[in-house]
C-alpha cells in the first residue's frame, strides 16, 4: 500500500472545529437582537461553529482534495455526458450584469438576461427540431414531470381523460417512471427486443385509447440507436398518444437527427450533460423541456415572449433588433414549476457553449463522441464481453459476467479496482437487463491517448482477476477510505452532527 | 472545439473500428436523417464570445441599479472565500458522489450542510437539498399527502404566491385540494379557523411561511398547533428569506415537523432567479417519507468513519414508480456554497447579518412611512421586508423611480388584487443609508409631483 499522505486521515467536520467568539468580521457587530423584535419570536440560541477564514479556506481545500472530479482525471460514467466543462461558460455567467440581476427585475432593465434565454431557446429548438422550448425546468426529472403534465392538461382539454397509461421501455433511466406516477400515470413496461431495441410488435400489443405517452430514449441506454423510431412513433400517434423523447442521450445526436424528425411531442434536454454545465457534485442541473406545436401553449410559465424594436440599428445582429418581455399570462399553461424563471446561470453557460461550437462545431462535437465511444468499445472487447457487438453511439455496455463466472470478479470490483489507477468508475448495474454491466462513455473531450490509457489499465486489472482474483477483490486501497458499510448507514441513519450531549428525540 | 482529436488520431481510430469514414459510423435511418439547415447561433472565437457577453450583461441595467427587491430572492454579502473555495475544479466537475471511496471531501460537505439545515430549523433531519423553495414546498407537501393519504392541503394566503402557484402545478397531477388560510390585519395569517378546519382530519397538512411573503413573522398559535397534531395534519414551516433563521426562534418551536425553504441567501448569487437551494428538514418520524438524496455517516471495512449516500431504497433509480420523488439531481454545488458560506460565518456572523437587516430595514421602513403618500401597510413584527401602500397608483411610482436607477420593490397587484395598491420592499445588510436617503428624495418628489412621466 503505497504511503497515506495527509489527506488520508478523516478530516474532522467544521462543527467539531472553532471556538465560539472566532469570528470574522465580514459586517460590523449588531445590535441585540431584542432591539428589534419581542423577546419571544427570537432563538434561544445559535450553535453553529465560529472558525477563522483560514481554517475554512484549509477545510474545504482539504475536502476538495478527497473527491474526484472531471478535472481530476478521466470519468467514463455511462448516461451522465461527463466531458470538460471550459472556464469561459462560468465566467460569462459571473459577470456582475448576469450575477447580480434580481429575478424581479422590471424586463426593460434585464433584456440582456432575456436575450440570452431567447438565444439559448431559439438554438435548442433548430438543434432538435422542436417548435419552443422552455427554459424553467430544473433538471431532467424536474422536465419530465413538467412534460408528463403537459400532456395530462393536453388530454384534458380533448376530454380524454382515460388516458392514464405511461409506457417505459426496460432500459429507461429510473426518472421514467418516478416521473410518471407523480403525475399519477400508471406505469407500463417494456422488455427491449434480443437487439437491444424497443420491437414495434411489442409496443402495439401494450398500445390502445388508454395510452397517454410513450418515454423512450434515443440512443437509449444501451448505446443503440432505435431505428424504427418512426414506425414506433406512428404506432403511438395513431391511438392517441404522444412521445416522450429522454435527452440524456442527446450528445449522440447534433447535427446527424432530431427528436423532433423522429416523431417526437416532448422532450427535455439534460444541459448539464450535452451543454458542459458542470455537474457540480450532482447539481444544480439544468433540464429545459421541448414541445412540438400543438403543444406549446401548454408549455410552463414564464414564457419569453419578444417582438421586432421599431427603433433598433437595422446594422445590428438579428436578435439584438428584439425587444424581450415575460409572458406569464398563457391560459392554457400548466402553471409555473419552479420560484423563478430558469436556472439562468447555467443558460448563460450552456449559449457560451453553442457559441463556442456553431452548427458545424456540435455537429462534431456528436460525430467525436461516437467515434471516441466504439474505439473504446474495440478495444475493451478484447477482453470483456460486449453483450450488443455492433457499432455504438455515444456510449456501450460491456459484461463481467463470464468474468465473474470464472473468477468471482464483478462489475463492481473492476469499478473500485478503477479508482485505484486513478480513473473515476463507469456507470456499474445499469441499464438492468444486462448482468454485471459496465456502462462506458467517453465523451469527445478525452484524447486518444487518454483512451489507450484506461483501455491499458482496465485490461490489467481484468488479466489480474484472472491470475489472482483476491487482489481485485480488495480494491480500492489507495483512496482514502476503503469499501463503504453501505448496510450499517442504511440501518442505522446517521445524518447529521449533534452537539455534545445532544440526545435524539424520539 | 474542446476536442483533441488531430486527423491522424481521428485516421488510426476509425481504422481499429473498420468503418472507414465518421459518415459512416454516426448514419442513421434516411427516414430520420437530418436535411434541413440547423439555425443557431455562430461560431464565435473565445475572445468574441466575451465580447458577446459583456454586450448581454450592459443591457442588464437593473443589475447595477438601487434595489428593494426582495420577495424571495435577497442580496446579501459574499465574503470571496466563498467562490474561491466553491469554484475548485474539483468540487465543481464531480459527478453525484456514487463512488463514495472517491468522494469521501464532497460527501462530507453535504453531511455537514445537513447538519447545518438541522441547527438552524431546529428539525432532527435535512436531504442534500432540492431544486429551490418553490419546489421545496410541493415536494413537503407530497410527503404529508402520502403520509397521511389526505388529499386536502391548507395554505396561509401569505405564503410566497410564486410558491403556491407551483405547489398548485405540482397538485394538478395528483388530484389534490388546497384550501387558504385568509391573512389577518397585522400582515400575518388568521388562523382562528385552523382548529375547526383541521378536526375532521381532512387535511394533510397545514401550511405557513415565517416570514411570510409580506415580510411578517408568522407562526401557528399554540393552540392551533396543538390541533393541528392532535388530529395528525403536518404542520409545515416555509422559510424563503433564510437568514432570517439567525435571528428568529426555529419552526421546531411552533410545532413545525416540516420545514422547507430556500437558501439562496447564504452565499448563492441573484442570477436572475437561479440556480437557488431547496431545503427540506423533518422531525425523526418522516425519515422515510423524506425526497432526493441523503448522506450518511458510517465506517468502511477497516472501520475508519466514511460517508456515503444512504438510504437510496426511497429512490428512483432502485425504486421507479414506487420512489418517494421522481427527484434524480440535487443542488449541490448551491448547497456547497452556502455551507462554505455558514463555516465563515458563523454563529456570530449569521447573527450580526441578521441585526444589520433588521436594523437597515426598520430605518428604511421608517424613512418610507414618514413620507406623506406612503403608509405602511401591516403593523405585524417583521424581518427585513415589509409592504407600503401608495397614495399614486404602484406601476406608475416604480417606472417614476426606475428613471432615476431605482428599483422600489415589488407591485403586489398581480398576486393580490386586495393590495393592487402596495407593494413589497426589502432591506439587507447591503442596505446603505445613502441608498435610503436617495429613495425617500425620489418617493417625495414623485408623491407630489402633480403628473407623474
Amino acid at each position: 500500500m503505497p504511503p497515506r499522505s495527509s489527506d488520508h486521515c478523516a478530516a474532522p467536520l467544521i462543527f467539531e472545529q472553532g471556538a465560539l467568539g472566532r469570528a470574522n468580521r465580514y459586517v460590523e457587530s449588531g445590535k441585540p437582537l431584542e432591539t428589534f423584535l419581542p423577546h419571544r419570536l427570537l432563538r434561544d440560541d445559535l450553535p453553529l461553529p465560529d472558525n477563522s477564514e483560514l481554517d475554512v479556506v484549509r477545510h474545504f481545500t482539504r475536502l476538495s482534495h478527497r473527491t474526484f472530479g472531471i478535472d481530476t482525471g478521466f470519468y467514463p460514467l455511462g448516461s451522465c455526458t461527463m466531458k470538460y466543462n471550459p472556464r469561459v461558460n462560468d465566467a460569462m455567467a459571473n459577470l456582475p450584469g448576469m450575477r447580480d440581476l434580481h429575478p424581479w427585475t422590471d424586463d426593460a432593465l434585464a433584456q440582456g438576461a432575456l436575450q440570452v434565454m431567447y438565444e439559448l431557446e431559439r438554438s435548442l429548438s433548430s438543434l432538435f427540431g422542436m417548435a419552443a422550448f422552455s427554459l424553467n425546468p430544473s433538471a431532467g426529472a424536474h422536465a419530465e414531470l413538467t412534460a408528463l403534465l403537459i400532456a395530462k392538461r393536453y388530454f384534458k382539454e380533448l376530454g380524454q381523460t382515460r388516458r392514464d397509461k405511461v409506457i417505459v421501455p426496460d432500459t429507461a433511466h429510473g426518472t421514467n417512471p418516478a416521473s410518471a406516477a407523480m403525475c399519477g400515470f400508471k406505469v407500463i413496461s417494456l422488455p427491449s427486443d434480443a437487439r437491444g431495441r424497443v420491437s414495434l410488435a411489442e409496443i402495439e400489443k401494450v398500445l390502445g385509447d388508454d395510452t397517454a405517452v410513450c418515454m423512450m430514449t434515443n440512443p437509449n441506454t444501451l448505446g443503440l440507436f432505435e431505428d424504427d423510431i418512426r414506425r414506433i412513433a406512428a404506432a403511438v400517434h395513431a391511438v392517441g398518444g404522444l412521445m416522450y423523447y429522454d435527452g440524456a442521450n442527446a450528445n449522440a445526436l447534433m447535427g446527424n437527427a432530431r427528436p423532433g424528425d423522429m416523431g417526437f411531442d416532448l422532450m427535455h434536454l439534460n444541459l448539464h450533460k450535452t451543454f458542459t454545465i458542470p455537474h457540480g457534485g450532482g447539481g444544480a442541473g439544468h433540464g429545459p423541456v421541448g414541445v412540438a406545436a400543438h403543444l406549446v401553449e401548454y408549455l410552463p410559465t414564464p414564457v419569453v415572449a419578444w417582438q421586432a424594436d421599431p427603433d433598433a440599428d437595422p446594422s445590428l445582429a438579428p436578435s439584438d433588433r428584439l425587444r424581450f418581455r415575460l409572458d406569464f399570462d398563457r391560459p392554457k399553461s400548466v402553471g409555473p414549476v419552479r420560484s423563478f424563471w430558469s436556472n439562468f446561470a447555467h443558460a448563460v453557460r450552456a449559449l457560451s457553449y453553442i457559441y463556442a461550437n456553431g452548427a458545424q462545431g456540435l455537429t462534431k462535437v456528436s460525430q467525436l463522441a461516437v467515434l471516441n465511444a466504439n474505439y473504446l468499445r474495440v478495444k475493451i472487447g478484447e477482453f470483456l464481453d460486449i453483450p450488443y457487438d455492433e457499432p455504438c453511439r455515444h456510449e456501450f455496455v460491456a459484461s463481467a459476467a463470464g468474468l465473474k463466472k470464472r473468477t468471482g470478479v464483478r462489475a463492481l470490483d473492476l469499478a473500485k479496482a478503477l479508482l485505484d489507477r486513478g480513473y473515476h468508475a463507469p456507470t456499474i448495474y445499469f441499464p438492468l437487463l444486462v448482468p454485471e454491466c459496465l456502462m462506458f462513455e467517453p465523451t469527445e473531450t478525452e484524447s486518444k491517448e487518454t483512451l489507450d490509457g484506461f483501455v491499458a489499465a482496465l485490461r490489467e486489472i481484468v488479466q489480474t482477476a484472472e491470475r489472482d482474483p483476491e487482489a481485485v477483490l480488495a480494491a480500492p486501497v489507495t483512496t482514502v477510505v476503503g469499501r463503504i458499510d453501505e448496510t450499517r448507514a442504511a440501518r442505522y441513519p446517521n445524518l447529521r452532527w449533534r452537539p455534545r450531549g445532544e440526545a435524539l428525540q424520539r | 472545439m474542446y476536442t483533441p482529436h488531430t486527423q491522424a488520431d481521428i485516421a488510426a481510430m476509425l481504422e481499429t473500428i473498420g468503418v472507414a469514414s465518421l459518415d459512416d459510423l454516426i448514419r442513421v435511418p434516411d427516414d430520420v436523417a437530418l436535411k434541413v439547415p440547423l439555425d443557431i447561433v455562430p461560431a464565435l472565437p473565445e475572445y468574441q464570445i466575451a465580447r458577446r457577453f459583456a454586450h448581454f450583461a450592459e443591457k442588464n441595467s437593473g443589475a447595477r441599479a438601487t434595489s428593494f427587491l426582495g420577495a424571495g430572492a435577497y442580496r446579501h454579502y459574499v465574503p470571496p472565500a466563498v467562490a474561491a473555495l466553491a469554484m475548485r475544479g474539483e468540487f465543481l466537475t464531480a459527478y453525484t458522489p456514487y463512488q463514495a471511496e472517491v468522494s469521501q471531501g464532497y460527501l462530507q460537505t453535504i453531511y455537514e450542510w445537513q447538519t447545518y439545515i438541522c441547527l438552524l430549523t431546529g428539525m432532527d433531519i435535512a436531504n442534500a437539498s432540492v431544486y429551490d423553495g418553490a419546489t421545496a414546498l410541493a415536494e413537503g407537501a407530497i410527503m404529508a399527502i402520502n403520509e397521511t393519504g389526505r388529499t386536502r392541503l391548507l395554505v396561509s394566503r401569505a405564503v410566497n404566491p410564486n410558491y403556491r402557484a407551483v405547489l398548485q402545478t405540482y397538485c394538478s397531477g395528483l388530484d389534490v385540494a388546497i384550501d387558504e388560510l385568509p391573512i389577518a390585519a397585522d400582515g400575518g395569517t388568521d388562523c382562528s379557523g385552523v382548529a375547526a378546519a383541521v378536526a375532521d382530519k381532512n387535511y394533510a397538512a397545514v401550511i405557513l411561511q415565517s416570514p411570510n411573503f409580506f415580510g411578517v413573522v408568522d407562526t401557528l398559535p399554540k393552540a392551533a398547533g396543538q390541533a393541528a397534531l392532535a388530529s395528525e395534519t403536518v404542520p409545515i414551516a416555509v422559510i424563503a428569506e433564510a437568514m432570517a433563521l439567525g435571528a428568529l426562534a426555529t419552526p421546531a418551536s411552533w410545532d413545525a415537523q416540516i420545514v422547507v425553504g430556500e437558501a439562496q441567501s447564504f452565499g448563492n448569487a441573484l442570477a436572475y432567479g437561479g440556480p437557488y437551494v431547496g431545503f427540506i428538514a423533518a422531525t425523526e418520524k418522516h425519515l422515510r417519507r423524506i425526497p432526493g438524496r441523503l448522506v450518511g455517516k458510517t465506517v468502511d471495512k477497516h472501520g475508519e468513519p466514511a460517508f456515503t449516500l444512504t438510504l437510496q431504497a426511497r429512490e428512483q433509480h432502485i425504486r421507479r414508480e414506487r420512489a418517494t420523488s421522481n427527484i434524480c439531481s440535487n443542488q449541490a454545488h448551491c448547497a456547497l456554497i452556502a455551507t462554505i458560506y455558514l463555516a465563515l460565518l458563523g454563529s456570530t456572523g449569521l447573527r450580526d447579518v441578521a441585526a444589520l437587516n433588521l436594523e437597515r430595514s426598520r430605518e428604511l421602513a421608517s424613512a418610507v412611512g414618514g413620507i406623506d403618500g406612503c403608509e405602511l401597510r401591516f403593523n405585524g413584527p417583521f424581518f427585513n421586508e415589509f409592504v407600503v401602500r401608495l397614495r399614486r397608483p404602484v406601476e406608475e411610482v416604480l417606472a417614476a423611480l426606475r428613471t432615476r436607477h431605482i428599483l422600489g420593490g415589488v407591485p403586489l397587484g398581480r398576486f393580490y388584487p386586495e393590495y393592487a395598491d402596495s407593494m413589497v420592499m426589502t432591506a439587507t445588510e447591503l442596505t446603505t443609508t445613502g441608498e435610503i436617503a436617495s429613495l425617500t428624495a425620489a418617493l417625495k418628489e414623485i408623491m407630489h409631483a402633480p403628473a407623474l412621466v
